[in-house]
């Protein structure tokens, strides 16, 4: 049993908790991919801004939170939104609307957005350094062990594990009411199908791209302050992030916010599961095994060191197999 | 879809008040144009000037630099210029380049090969062989009748099994090569040898992401090149038994009589030389190449895919091709510039430094274009050489005026200055793609009437 209960603990969740970001990441990776038909790159990035400011308001207001129960980064989560969301807006105004208008080749935006990475990145390191800050400025992290009847080992939950869950599904949900029953996220996503007839029939596409930024823009600051706090902000963030996330939206087709989110999981689970040490699991029935069959003592599949390699496999193994992703995305 | 600035100016041309039988048929001009003539001229001022103030010795090695990265330039520059494809891992292979200039080049480690280590990594590299071949096998035992769900979960199964075991054996052998004698060592061979080793390598793996990709949308080749860059790095930082990953390998040897010689000047003019005969093949070839039936038909596949696909041409073919020339280029390029370095660090590898200052010199010189390749390589490495200094000063002012006014004491300073740097080379990224998608010196599309 204690061995269930560690498996529990680090991989299933450890598993939900990469897999959560990683989708939310993949959802606005998807959103941007399908309607304005490119890779965005800066997305990880934009992560890592939203974060920043994140952090910049908890330093600037440590006990905000205490009110409410909750941590102040948490509190603060909605202001960063709408600061993000801003950029994101103003991003896209000064750099990719101009090249848009010139009716350049998807490709060039890509490049474009790998242009915003890097100006993102040293702004972003220009201000906080590169080290690594916690988010729990002046607080503590919760740990709650649950313990289980018959077992020693007890089943460990840390409260931006909690809240994490909580607000993945608040986001997911509120993602899908919006697109499904919202007029503008109909909207959104006739011109995700067809741009010319979108525009065609009234919808007013510049509103729906600049919605499209705000709406990425927030999922990225969402994604990004809740893994922060979960471990710790980090400058370079998004260089753990970004291979992940677009594996996850291509797994899932791209241009497809389900497939995204079941992408993201797949390939959180995935990086969880490979770098589980699986020896543990067979420890118990270690001794009933015949002597010729030494178990070694990492059965990993591949070190930590390699975890970039399981999302590049999958992303791959897809791409060979089933370019269009596993729920028909619109483009390959 | 095709509407860049390079083909808009295409259909204007052939408009019927032209006079079209006055264009000949050959190289539009003989004389080099006054654009081309006013910015090199500019950049050998812009040199001279670097001489004049930072001594020859820095200066030498600033251009043996930026002439390696010239042959980086040119590999981007036949992929992204000549064919349209992005290569965002450019670093990847640079490092595959440095990696295996390095293993041959440095001598031999007999400790290594006196042990019995040698046999045993032989065994374990032969039965990866072997295992390849038996699970590539069980995946095609379709062919005998066996039903297709049965092999699948076979291969499945059997590749699972003897990775596992693989793996484990690898683990224990590469452990016990760093206990004992610490890293395999060298071969003592030659370094040519290893350049061109490391050119294959990295056509060898930009032919494995091609395959993978290229018929795919263009995106997904950017995201291949920018995962395969950083599995390279983090193999060949973590593999201590092949590279001593962090502790890093010094000095490497040159091809050319070393500075304890003949003297830090005549060495590194000595190997300027060498880098600068490679350009000269690698331009000549590409510009034959250029012109060449061979050129034309990568152009056309590049400005009008489906056209040239009902020509007949073979796409899928011709972009693996120049992808992995590109990705030779590359890796003899990163081989030459780890050599002059004289030491072999995998994290010395940065996607900025080796990647997207690379991307800058082809956009900023003129995609398609090699002579502007060259002038953006040239230019773009002086600005950036430059530019450290520049930065570290401008932080410290600013930040002298900040501890004034606002009482400011930001920690570690230089490394956030060279963070301004990033900055800048994004903006310039942005700036060139919005008000010269062309570049400097734009390619010369030629017009047949």
């Amino acid at each position: 049993m204690n061995e269930l209960i560690y498996f529990f603990n680090y991989v299933v969740v450890a598993g939900s908790v990469t897999g959560s970001i990683y989708a939310i990441g993949a959802v606005g990776v998807t959103l941007i991919y399908s309607i304005l038909r490119f890779a965005h790159f800066a997305h990880a990035d934009m992560m890592t801004l939203g974060t920043l400011i994140v952090l910049l308001l908890t330093m600037a207001f440590p006990h905000a939170g205490d009110a409410l129960g909750l941590p102040t980064a948490i509190v603060m989560l909605p202001i960063a939104m709408a600061v993000t969301s801003l950029i994101a807006v103003g991003i896209d105004r000064a750099f990719y609307q101009p090249l848009r208008s010139h009716g350049v080749k998807p490709i060039v935006m890509v490049i474009a957005s790998l242009g915003v990475t890097l100006m993102l990145q040293g702004l972003i390191r220009l201000f906080s350094g590169t080290g690594a800050q916690s988010l729990y400025v002046d607080a503590r992290k919760e740990i709650f062990r649950i313990d289980l009847p018959g077992v020693t080992r007890p089943i460990i939950l840390t409260e931006p594990q909690i809240i994490l869950f909580i607000v993945t599904i608040v986001a997911v949900v509120g993602l899908h009411l919006f697109l499904t029953r919202a007029r503008l996220g109909k909207a959104m996503r006739a011109m995700s199908d067809n741009p010319d007839l979108a525009r065609a029939s009234g919808i007013n596409t510049r509103l729906i791209i600049t919605l499209t930024w705000v709406i990425a823009g927030s999922l990225a600051t969402i994604a990004g302050t809740l893994l922060s706090l979960d471990v710790a902000f980090k400058p370079d963030l998004s260089f753990f992030l970004l291979l992940p996330i677009f594996a996850a939206a291509i797994v899932g087709g791209v241009g497809h916010p389900y497939g995204a989110i079941a992408g993201g999981f797949l390939v959180g689970f995935a990086e969880t599961l490979a770098v589980f040490n699986w020896s543990v699991l067979l420890r118990p029935i270690r001794d009933s095994l015949p002597t010729w069959l030494e178990l070694p003592n990492n059965l990993a599949l591949v070190g930590t060191e390699y975890k970039i390699v399981v999302p590049f496999f999958i992303l791959v193994a897809v791409l060979i197999w089933r370019p269009t992703g596993i729920f028909k995305g619109k483009v390959i | 879809m095709t509407a860049s600035s390079q083909q808009q100016s295409s259909p204007q041309q052939p408009s019927p008040q032209q006079p079209a039988p006055q264009r000949p048929a050959g190289p539009p001009t003989r004389a080099l144009p006054a654009r081309e003539l006013l910015l090199f001229g500019g950049l050998a001022i812009v040199v001279l000037a670097v001489f004049a103030t930072m001594g020859p010795a820095y200066s030498t090695r600033m251009l043996v630099e930026a002439s390696c990265y010239a042959i980086l330039a040119l590999g981007l520059t036949i992929q992204w210029g000549y064919a349209g494809q992005f290569n965002a891992g450019i670093m990847g292979f640079v490092a595959l380049g440095g990696f295996s200039a390095t293993f041959f080049s440095i001598p031999v480690n007999p400790a290594f090969w006196a042990s019995d280590l040698p046999g045993r990594l032989g065994w374990v590299l032969l039965a990866m062989v072997a295992v390849t071949a038996i699970v590539f096998g069980i995946s095609r035992l379709d062919r005998i009748g066996v039903p297709r769900l049965l092999r699948t979960i076979l291969a499945v199964v059997a590749g699972l099994i003897s990775y596992l075991v693989l793996i484990s054996w690898l683990r224990s052998v590469t452990g016990d090569i760093e206990s004992q004698v610490e890293f395999i060592g060298g071969l003592g061979l030659p370094v040519w040898l290893g350049w061109i080793v490391g050119g294959a390598l990295a056509g060898g793996v930009g032919y494995f992401i091609g395959h993978i990709c290229l018929g795919l949308r263009s995106d997904y080749l950017v995201i291949a090149t920018l995962g395969i860059a950083e599995i390279i790095k983090a193999f060949l930082k973590n593999s201590d038994w092949l590279t001593r990953g962090t502790a890093t390998i010094s000095p490497l040897p040159w091809p050319v009589p070393d500075p304890g010689e003949v003297g830090f000047l005549t060495a590194r003019a000595l190997y300027l030389s060498v880098t600068v005969v490679m350009i000269a093949v690698i331009f000549f070839l590409l510009h034959r190449a250029y012109h060449a039936p061979w050129g034309r038909m990568i152009r056309a596949i590049r400005d009008n895919e489906v056209s040239a696909a009902a020509m007949g041409k073979s796409i899928n073919r011709r972009r693996q091709e120049i992808f992995v020339f590109g990705c030779i280029l590359m890796g003899i390029g990163g081989a030459a510039l780890t050599s002059f370095n004289g030491l072999f660090d995998p994290q010395g590898y940065l996607p900025l430094n080796h990647t997207f200052l690379v991307l800058v010199m082809v956009i900023l010189g003129g995609p398609g274009n090699n002579l502007g390749t060259l002038f953006g390589a040239v230019l773009v490495y002086v600005i950036w050489i430059m530019s450290g200094p520049l930065a570290l000063s401008l932080m410290h002012a600013v930040t002298a005026l900040g501890a004034h006014w606002f009482d400011w004491q930001p920690g570690n300073l230089d490394s956030r200055a060279l963070q301004a740097r990033v900055f800048v080379i994004g903006l310039l990224i942005l700036l060139v793609l919005r008000f010269a998608p062309r570049g400097l010196i734009p390619e010369k599309v030629k017009h047949h009437d």
